[in-house]
């Protein structure tokens, strides 16, 4: 690794291609940048993630840290290229003073020529990602109301800003269960007159899930509170026997239905990684994810009840 | 499925298919590729939540198991040899549906015990009368055992479900075989319902080669005898045969390779656009391009085959085919084949396409390398030393390994006047990138339990690869020995005359 303090955008850039050919390797082959708004307390896990994604999808990582409290106005930074961690590079910067302000400016020179920009702020995002700094250069914006103390309102937040090309992360976290859900529904069953989703708080994926299944089915659906961890059971409600995934451990879930034994399937919740991963798998707008923050807000009025609003973190 | 499902949407692109509920039979479970690679793909499928939740699986084969026993095993096999992470709690859930059945494939009533065991899994699993059956035995039993699944009444699709089987290449071994063979497995199977596994067809390169050539605009102008000067396509194996004399003795390199893997790469690169991406597009196209292919009428001169001597390969030294372990010393069996073909269509005509494969190679590669025509004018030639090469460029797919593709191209060295050198352009998919995309077989077994045939070889297309390579083998069985060459090399002298007499040379991969 390599350290470089109070510098610019432009050295960094030429730096890494110093790197790159005293490694005789030129950069290549990369497929994306990824921009990652964090600070201190998330910097070091959002790294890690990032760094995890890029095995799947060779890429340059520039981690922007804002520091406003700063007394000096200037850019420090610490560069990683190839190596260990997988084929990307990895820059991390703190913005120092009145830096913290011009992100886009230190993000500029660093871009890869003609391949997507991806922007991910592992928390507090802006009220409309695609506007700003870092959204407007950015085919996809990467939220994560997970993260946030009220993730309902974040939701709420995300889904009032919401640009095509926007997803947060409680919705890829529910992939596995929408993914489940829908194969369920392939098979022959009586018709759905309605759904609850159980949930330890009122977490922004339990209210995905049920804003999909709500639009989707259209059928009244509430979030209905339990022990967790997490999403604990999906149950739909048909003219006849109740559908049932039962998900006590937040690993293994149980899948009842009329004229079936029960069937066990893995649906384990998954890391920051992992989420960035799939994420980074598209880059066109997820429409459907649009369509469920519409329906959020819909069904959220309606027929959904808000669960409980918390004050503490959880993941799912 | 009664109406449409409402939690499907076309442009909801996370949600996978998953297979319905089913289960797979694996005949010769204890067998090396079962273990290597048909279970751990199963379990990573299981792993990236793509099979139902109420999947099952049954091993046939003749050592004594309880389920239990043969659960431990299948237990040790996919955690030494899945590509994802192993998770007991994936493994719990599908170890449960785990069944072992004991037999012999000549016994029928191993064969009654195999529908009890069935029936038994649909009631409690919930599998719904749907069988998919691997054959991951010897070639010579796949007739066997399709009669006896016939005879066990496990072939009829009368309960509602479906069974499909999945034959892995080799498909016979001339063109009569393969037609015998698919006569026995068509007689008992529908078409669509017989999956001729050839594990290259799924690898993410080779589905690459069609997206590359018309995905973009920049290949397919020059994609033909216009600007295309000959295409050779290289599978190399740096090892010998190993311990697998029994099944390598009599087929040799030609039958175990080019008959199915290179000439499908080679129809791939060569054949129209179809129409769509979908499995009977494809293989229509696949099906006229090899219609289209002949051999040369001089096969002395257009094919070589070679045996590997001893010698030292890379620093080791290693035994000659004539002496390895279970082989007769007077075998004529080739190690190194490598053959002209020609296609008489309007693209093609005049661009020979030269396949060659060998065992104990200098390098384990497979390629398939476009060598383009020489510019018509090289401004540069007269003061140069290497102007032969110059202007020639070539567009090399990378099949394995570090899967991707190199463009070679002449350039200017820098602070000459007018040197110049060839130079490449290279792109990779990263080597972690290709970690984590999905082995072959994953991608196979999924399509095969989803009863999608897109990479599969139908029946007349292995007859039409037959009826290309049949003349060749017959050429070859009336020369005695093959021509020794030495390990670490790139084959015998006659593989470098056959590319000599027609004023070319072979591409170092
Ligand atoms: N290995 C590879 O990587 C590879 C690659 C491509 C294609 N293939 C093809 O895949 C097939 C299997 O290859 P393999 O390498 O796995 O072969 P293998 O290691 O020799 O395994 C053969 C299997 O067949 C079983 N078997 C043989 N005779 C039997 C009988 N009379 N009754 C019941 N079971 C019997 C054996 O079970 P027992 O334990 O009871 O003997 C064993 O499980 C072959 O068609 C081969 O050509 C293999």
């Amino acid at each position: 690794m390599i350290r470089l303090e109070n510098t610019t955008g432009n050295d960094i850039a030429s730096e890494i291609s110093v790197l790159r050919r005293r490694m005789g390797a030129p950069a290549t082959g990369m497929v994306m940048t990824l921009l990652v708004l964090a600070d201190e307390t998330s910097q070091a896990d959002a790294t890690l993630a990032a760094t995890q994604a890029a095995h799947e999808h060779p890429m340059r990582i520039l981690v922007l840290i804002p520091r406003p409290d700063s007394q000096f106005d200037r850019l420090d930074a610490e560069i990683s290229v190839g190596g260990e961690d997988g084929p990307g590079e990895v820059v991390v910067m703190r913005l120092r003073g009145a830096l913290a302000q011009h992100a886009g400016s230190v993000a500029i020179p660093l871009l890869l020529s003609d391949t997507p920009i991806v922007a991910w702020w592992p928390h507090d995002a802006p009220g409309v990602p695609q506007e700003g700094d870092i959204g407007t250069h950015s085919a996809r914006r990467i939220t994560n109301a997970m993260s946030e103390s009220d993730q309902i309102a974040a939701l709420k937040k995300y889904a009032e800003g919401y640009r095509p090309g926007d997803t947060d992360l409680a919705w890829t976290q529910i992939t596995s269960w929408r993914t489940l859900l829908a194969s369920t529904l392939d098979a022959d069953h009586h018709q759905i007159m309605g759904a609850e989703v159980h949930v330890l708080w009122a977490t922004a994926a339990a209210n995905l899930l049920a804003a999909w299944l709500g639009s989707r089915l259209n059928i009244p659906v509430s979030v209905v509170e339990s022990d967790g961890p997490g999403i604990t059971q999906v149950r739909l409600i048909t003219t006849d026997a109740d559908i049932t995934i039962e998900r006590p451990d937040g690993k293994v879930a149980t899948l009842r239905r009329q004229g079936m034994p029960p069937a066990t399937i893995a649906l384990p919740r998954k890391d920051w990684g992992e989420l960035m991963s799939e994420e980074l798998r598209r880059l066109d707008p997820d429409e459907i994810y649009g369509e469920t923050l519409r329906a959020l807000d819909e069904v959220g009025q309606g027929s959904l009840s808000l669960g409980v609003v918390i004050e503490e973190n959880d993941n799912v | 499925m009664t109406e449409r499902n409402p939690l499907r949407d076309r442009r909801d692109l996370r949600l996978p298919r998953v297979a319905g509920p089913s289960a797979m039979v694996i005949f010769g479970v204890t067998g090396d590729l079962a273990r290597k690679k048909v279970m751990p793909a199963i379990y990573d499928l299981a792993n990236r939540g793509l099979l139902p939740p109420n999947f099952a699986l049954v091993g046939f084969a003749r050592q004594d198991y309880e389920d239990q026993d043969f659960a431990k095993t299948v237990h040790d096999a996919v955690s030494e040899h899945c590509r994802t992470e192993f998770h007991e709690d994936v493994w719990d859930q599908l170890s449960e549906g785990i069944r072992y059945v004991r037999g012999d494939l000549n016994d029928p009533e191993a064969f009654q015990e195999l529908h009890r065991v069935l029936n038994e899994l649909d009631q409690d699993r919930g599998t719904g009368g749907n069988h998919a059956y691997y054959f991951s035995i010897p070639p010579r039993f796949f007739s066997v055992v399709t009669q006896q699944l016939q005879k066990a009444g496990l072939a009829a699709s009368d309960s509602g479900g479906w069974n499909r089987v999945i034959i892995e290449k080799p498909f016979g071994h001339d063109l009569k075989s393969a037609q015998e063979l698919n006569r026995v497995v068509d007689s008992v199977f529908p078409p669509d319902s017989v999956f001729r596994i050839d594990h290259y067809l799924g690898k993410e390169t080779v589905q690459n080669l069609l997206a590359i050539r018309f995905a973009n605009n920049l290949y397919e102008p020059i994609w033909n005898n216009n600007f295309v000067d000959s295409v050779q396509i290289t599978m190399a194996e740096d090892i010998g045969i190993g311990s697998r004399a029994g099944y390598y003795d009599g087929i040799g390199a030609a039958r175990d390779v080019i008959q199915n893997h290179l000439i499908q790469l080679l129809a791939l690169v060569a054949m129209e656009e179809p129409s769509g991406f979908g499995a009977e597009s494809v293989r229509m196209e696949k099906e006229k391009v090899l219609r289209s292919m002949i051999l040369p009428d001089d096969l002395d001169r257009h094919t070589a085959r070679g045996q590997y001597a001893a010698g030292w390969q890379a620093g080791v030294e290693v035994k000659g085919y004539l002496q390895e372990d279970g082989i007769p010393p007077d075998s004529t069996t080739e190690t190194f084949a490598a053959i002209r073909i020609d296609i008489e269509n309007r693209r093609w005509a005049g661009v020979p396409f030269y396949l060659r494969t060998g065992k104990r190679l200098g390098r384990r590669v497979t390629e398939v390398a476009v060598i383009l025509k020489r510019a018509p004018h090289l401004p540069y030639s007269d003061s140069n030393s290497e102007a032969k090469d110059l202007g020639s460029n070539a567009i090399v797919f990378r099949i394995q390994p570090d899967e991707g593709m190199t463009v070679r191209f002449a350039s200017k060295v820098p602070g000459t006047v007018r040197e110049l050198r060839n130079v490449t352009m290279d792109f990779q998919y990263g080597e972690s990138f290709t970690q984590s995309s999905p082995e072959a077989y994953e991608r196979l077994i999924l399509d095969v339990l989803l009863g999608e045939p897109p990479l599969f070889p139908r029946h007349e297309e292995v007859e039409l690869s037959w009826r290309i390579l049949d003349p060749v083998l017959a050429h070859w069985a009336k020369q005695g020995q093959p021509e020794q060459y030495s390990s670490g090399g790139w084959g015998p002298p006659s593989a470098y005359r056959m590319m000599s007499n027609d004023g070319r040379s072979w591409r170092r991969p």
